[in-house]
């Protein structure tokens, strides 16, 4: 970096004026930089505030349908996929302990408690799509499965969001054969080593080296389940 | 300051005065997201983007900006492209900016970026401070690339999520694990520091980046 000199000058400049005032001999001190006043120095900010604000809330218009565009398309696939496919989906929401169809009065449609119900070709419910989040090995795991309260049973599973250690933690999605052991598994859930399970319905198989990672994900379903079974049974599907 | 021609700013950040690489400036993107390829174009986009446009801003404005609030009002700039950049990638590439995290809204921190507006784009012609940008910003990318590549093939087989070896391949996962980051940066910092050395040859002062020289050994003992 040829530039280095000139900012050790730079760095000369600013320091408090030494040279000013006493007597020094030997080379003149360097040129003083008028002293610009405060009302200026505030008016640069609050412009260069003020015109950053307004291209941010530019850019935020047009990029946050965008992106929650994102948000709707990612979780209208992973219903999809936890309740296999279903002919139509239903989203009911959870008000006082009971099923909705429109959420309590002055909540938010996206931030309301919510589970999705999935129905056949022939108008029959295969299943809701419930998510939940818990703190995983690294941060928030969210978890969204299919679950038929008829039968008791989980219908699927898919992560939706983790940040689990790369190569360890992520199998919980990336590992087929895990994700695979939440298929009709009975709830509650109890997670067991792989290949140490007496082959029972509600055993799903832990990841070796993330065994705080899928613990989570079976405690998860199970809280998840736990909550809204009450509920669900209740509202006879 | 030793006058440059156009030729020099551009071409002195690529490979010279790499800022990972030479300088050692922007380590913990270099080392945290350049587990895979894509994130690491992804990451050097970015950061190009707002290197440049904040060495444009910087250099356009710098007879605006009081000497007292210059370092604020960089970081301002600097923030504001990277609040863009972010919310460009959220909407663009969902997927590659949930892998890149926190690590986009850090870019405002990046040393390297805020090194280039107060050592260059806020004392030269605004030509000047884009060609030193694009070039800081190549070099940076430049070294994503060859962290992220070296890192991907050894630690998940692949590049660009194309498998490159059969199904026996078992990937050396410490690779794309955070430590794998520190382990490819020395490595590859040791091969160049050899090549250097060798370059060198027997001149008995070397002449460091900064362009300071070192001690020789008679005035070191």
């Amino acid at each position: 970096m040829k530039d280095l000199p000139q900012v050790a000058a730079d760095a000369i400049d600013t320091s408090p004026d030494t040279a000013s005032g006493s007597t020094v001999s030997g080379p003149p001190p360097p040129p003083e930089r008028p002293a610009t006043s405060s009302a200026r120095l505030i008016a640069t900010l609050a412009t260069a505030g003020a015109l950053a604000g307004l291209v941010i809330v530019l850019v935020f218009a047009w990029a946050n349908p965008k992106i929650q565009q994102y948000r709707a398309k990612v979780l209208r696939e992973a219903i999809q996929e936890v309740l296999n496919e279903p002919a139509t989906v239903q989203t009911w929401y959870l008000v006082d302990g009971s099923l909705s169809e429109t959420p309590a009065p002055g909540a938010d449609t996206i931030t309301a408690e919510k589970v999705h119900l999935g129905l056949d070709a022939n108008g029959e419910p295969v299943g809701y799509a419930i998510t939940g989040a818990e703190p995983g090995f690294q941060d928030i795991i969210l978890v969204i499965f299919g679950y038929d309260p008829g039968s008791d049973r989980v219908l699927a599973m898919k992560v939706l969001e983790s940040k689990e250690t790369p190569g360890l933690g992520d199998k919980i999605f990336k590992d087929t054969a895990f994700v695979a052991g939440f298929r009709e598994a009975e709830a509650p859930l109890a997670g067991v080593k792989k290949n140490a399970g007496s082959g029972a319905d509600n055993e799903v198989d832990m990841i070796t080296g993330a065994t705080i990672s899928s613990r989570t994900v079976i405690g998860i379903i199970n809280h998840r389940i736990e909550a809204l079974d009450p509920v669900l049974d209740e509202s006879g599907s | 300051m030793k006058a440059t021609t156009p030729a020099e700013d551009l071409v002195r950040g690529i490979w010279k005065e790499n800022p990972v690489l030479v300088q050692l400036l922007g380590l913990c993107p270099a080392l945290a997201v350049t587990n895979t390829v894509a994130n690491s174009i992804a990451m050097g986009l970015a950061t190009f983007f707002v290197l440049v446009g904040s060495s444009l801003l910087v250099s356009t404005f710098k007879k605006v900006i009081p000497h007292e609030v210059r370092i604020s009002a960089y970081i301002l700039i600097i923030a504001t492209f990277v609040t863009i950049a972010d919310l460009v990638l959220a909407a663009v590439v969902p997927v590659i900016h949930k892998e890149l995290g926190a690590f986009i809204a850090l870019i405002v921190v990046n040393c390297m970026i805020l090194g280039r507006q107060e050592a260059f784009a806020s004392k030269r012609p605004v030509g000047r401070a884009l060609l030193d940008a694009v070039g800081t910003g190549a070099g940076f990318m430049i070294a994503m690339l060859m962290m992220g590549t070296f890192r991907e093939v050894l630690g998940n087989g692949s590049i660009l999520g194309v498998p490159l070896f059969g199904q026996n391949f078992e990937p050396w996962v410490i690779f794309i694990l955070p430590p794998g980051g520190f382990l490819t940066l020395g490595f590859i910092l040791l091969t160049f520091g050899w090549w250097q050395e060798r370059k060198a040859g027997t001149a008995r002062v070397r002449q460091w980046p900064h362009g300071v020289a070192t001690p020789s050994r008679e005035e070191a003992a």
